[in-house]
């Protein structure tokens, strides 16, 4: 038995440790938001906040996650209102969304870090999170769109 | 007249213990202390023959690839550009969502070329960038031993790095990656015997 926060709520579970985290959030705990791409860290569907940091969870194994804190889409916010979501509904970016939780995931610790991230500081963060639909351009718009509404939200 | 005799007996104490204390400083100054000898044996030929084999191992992709002229490390035993272009950061950790530890795991993961792991996975820092790539052999030797090039390490702790963690992943690299030239045994060897023998550099 192996217990886990997540999204701040504590999970109770049974799962190998070497079993990667992703497997427990989706198939034990549930959580199907973040998704499972390469399974090899090359692609970025698969990202969470582990501590803060944008881990994938498809090569972390579940023990390194015990004790810790981790964060997932749906934890994000609380009623899905991160200027990130914002900013992704208003242009409007994903096209089939299948990477999108976990460019969000990665765009969150950029925003985090760097309150006004320019075209190069994001092109830096995002070279990880693959998108097959090629919404680049919007990410990246919607990156800077998200940095205003943290700006405002913080003038307020 | 039964004080004259004192004086003589006073004087032979003095010179006595005076000789004494010469013979011990004396004896001192010929001691031999073993680390000192073995750092004071500079063998330029031994030296210089032994760091030949480490320069092997240093410019080996299991070493070279974390030691990049850039600020992107190198992936591969081809040392291309680590896809995804990586950045070193302030710290040789990453950057925003580009950390090297959220891929880079405590341990290797398992399969072909996945990623490597170790718990201290990292570049040199922006400061010290302690770059290999494209460093001649005389380069390289003169910056290993040179406190301000090679992260502020005196000698015994350049001794001691032999046996880093870090180090020592090179000859753990994961599946589909090569070994370094020699052995880890073989390479400390010829570290040891390149330093102890006065860490020469060979000619430019």
């Amino acid at each position: 038995m192996i217990s886990l926060n997540i999204n701040n709520k504590t999970y109770s579970l049974e799962a190998d440790a070497d079993t990667p985290l992703l497997w427990v959030l989706r198939d034990i705990v549930g959580l199907v938001g973040t998704k499972y791409g390469c399974g090899v860290a090359q692609c970025g569907a698969c990202v969470v906040h582990l501590n803060g940091e944008a881990v994938r969870s498809c090569v972390t194994k579940v023990s390194r996650a015990i004790g810790q804190k981790v964060v997932t889409i749906e934890g994000l916010s609380e009623k899905n209102d991160h200027p990130l979501q914002k900013a992704w509904l208003e242009l409007d970016v994903a096209q089939c969304g299948y990477c999108q939780a976990g460019q969000i995931m990665a765009a969150a610790v950029l925003l985090k870090e760097n309150k006004q991230p320019t075209d190069a500081d994001i092109d830096i963060a995002m070279a990880g999170n693959i998108c097959r639909c090629g919404t680049y351009l919007r990410i990246r718009e919607a990156i800077h769109l998200a940095a205003d509404i943290q700006q405002k939200s913080k003038k307020r | 007249m039964a004080k004259r005799y004192y004086w003589p007996k006073k004087a032979i104490f003095l010179i006595t213990t005076l000789l004494i204390f010469m013979v011990i400083v004396m004896s001192a100054f010929d001691r031999e202390v073993p680390y000192t000898k073995d750092d004071q044996t500079h063998d330029s030929i031994a030296s210089v023959t032994a760091f030949t084999q480490v320069y092997k191992v240093l410019m080996s992709p299991r070493c070279m690839n974390c030691h990049p002229s850039g600020d992107v490390p190198l992936q591969g035993d081809d040392s291309h550009l680590h896809t995804m272009l990586p950045r070193r950061g302030k710290d040789g950790k990453g950057l925003y969502a580009m950390k090297c530890t959220n891929c880079h795991q405590p341990e290797n993961t398992p399969g072909v070329r996945t990623p490597p792991g170790n718990a201290n996975w990292h570049l040199p820092p922006a400061d010290m960038k302690m770059v290999f790539q494209g460093k001649t052999a005389h380069e390289l030797a003169r910056q290993l031993v040179d406190p301000k090039r090679n992260g502020r390490k005196n000698m015994a702790q350049l001794i001691a790095h032999a046996d880093d963690d870090l180090v020592l992943a090179g000859w753990n690299p994961g599946e589909g990656r090569t070994l370094p030239p020699i052995s880890h045994a073989e390479f400390k060897k010829a570290w040891l015997t390149w330093i102890r023998n006065g860490a020469f550099a060979p000619a430019p």
